[in-house]
């Protein structure tokens, strides 16, 4: 259980999707003018992730690891090398399955996120996520654990982000550091603060 | 023959993808710690768009528009996982290094992007060169980051000491902060800045403005 919570602490400060892999960057810094919309992104990345870590984390196991298929009568095939296919194919899914759900059963939530949910598909933090729980070989809760911890971390670098930026719209910019320029530089000191969380350890 | 030069030469500089458009960002942070390992990103991904150009282009008029992200996203993933069993079969260490970022050119924007915006409307041919146009202008910025986080945050370059390090009896004691996540966003932030005084048509313009101070001194 302390290993559980250790991890999602990690996930969230430690090893923040945005500010210490980069990624997902193309959306947090294209989406990130206002505060409700980064809210809105930030809540169906978390969704996202906690759903498609798990189910690719099965499918590796059951599937695509070499020798996975043994119930199948497989013991020698060794597919690992279809998981980008696989997992790209799952996030496009999932994020199809999701937004036909909440558009039945969650109309208010569905119209909330509008346009992001798609998005959701190519942003670089799902993928990534569902790879590093594969590189680092989490087992299933582990990976529940970290694709919610991880989806929350992004979700609160984004928010803190938009909040900043509204405020940073009626200050005086050099020339040529307006917009994306200043932006970049206010994203790293952002880092350079959740770097101070890497000595926290439970 | 112009508009082939105007095709490749044109999203270097004055339509970069990464400083303009801000596509493609994830990866050019994460992997420019050392100048051999962005080298091999840059080459990994310029292959995967000027391939993944040139087949969509081939197979436009079959594509129905209704599913045609999910074939430009399976064409973009077989590419990839070719270029990733190349890397693990030729330069493993390398791969290692790159870690996870090598499967991150699948959700790369500047991939889809151009697949998008112009392999969908442009012949194999020219698709195929703005594939290598686009890639070289992302190289451009990475090589930029990765040049002067590797020179002033090791001393090194491709890990060959350039500046001589003071524990080796030189001069020159070694940044640790450039080699840390947060420096490659002041350094492309940086490098916009230095961008943009060159191309100042390619500044935002400001949402609010400050008035003038117009009030008197106290007399």
């Amino acid at each position: 259980m302390e290993e559980l919570i250790s991890l999602f602490v990690r996930a969230v400060f430690v090893e923040n999707m945005a500010l210490a892999f980069f990624l997902g960057m193309c959306t947090f810094l294209a989406l990130s003018k206002k505060i409700e919309t980064a809210i809105g992104l930030g809540i169906a990345v978390v969704v996202v992730q906690a759903i498609t870590v798990p189910v690719n984390n099965l499918l590796f196991n059951y599937v695509l690891q070499e020798g996975a298929l043994a119930w199948a009568g497989f013991p020698e095939a060794d597919l690992s090398f279809l998981g980008y296919l696989t997992y790209i194919g799952v996030i496009a899914a999932m994020v199809q399955i999701l937004e036909m759900f909440l558009d039945k059963y969650v109309p208010s939530l569905y119209n909330a996120l509008g346009v992001f949910l798609p998005l959701i598909t190519v942003n670089c933090a799902i993928l990534g996520g569902s790879l590093f729980m594969v590189e680092r070989d989490y087992t299933f809760v582990e990976s529940t654990v970290y694709g919610i911890g991880s989806g929350i971390g992004w979700a609160l670098a984004i928010v803190a982000l938009a909040g900043i930026r509204e405020k940073l719209k009626y200050s005086d910019v050099p020339k040529g550091l307006e917009g994306l320029g200043i932006t970049f530089i206010t994203v790293g000191l952002m880092s350079l603060g959740f770097m101070s969380f890497s000595g926290v350890s439970l | 023959m112009s508009e082939v030069k105007k095709v490749l030469v044109e999203p270097i500089f004055s339509n970069n993808p990464i400083a303009l458009q801000i596509l493609g960002v994830c990866s050019a942070l994460a992997v420019t710690t050392s100048l051999e390992v962005t080298l091999v990103m840059c080459a990994a991904l310029i292959s995967v768009i000027a391939f993944s150009n040139m087949s969509i282009s081939l197979i436009r008029n079959q594509i129905p528009s209704s599913i045609r992200i999910i074939v430009q996203m399976t064409i973009i993933a077989s590419l990839v996982i070719v270029v990733d069993q190349i890397l693990k079969a030729y330069a493993f260490d390398i791969s290692k290094q790159l870690s996870v970022f090598v499967g991150l050119i699948i959700t790369n924007c500047i991939v889809m992007g151009r697949a998008e915006a112009y392999a969908m409307a442009n012949p194999p041919g020219m698709s195929f060169l703005d594939g290598i146009g686009n890639g070289l202008g992302y190289s451009v910025v990475l090589i930029f980051v990765a040049v002067i986080r590797e020179l002033f945050g090791a001393g090194t370059l491709f890990g060959v000491e350039i500046l001589p390090l003071v524990k080796n009896g030189g001069w020159y004691e070694p940044n640790g902060l450039l080699l840390l996540p947060p420096s490659a966003f002041f350094v492309i932030g940086l490098f916009i800045w230095l961008l943009r005084s060159f191309h100042t048509e390619q500044i935002e313009e400001p949402e609010f403005k400050a008035a003038r101070h117009v009030n008197k001194e106290a007399v």
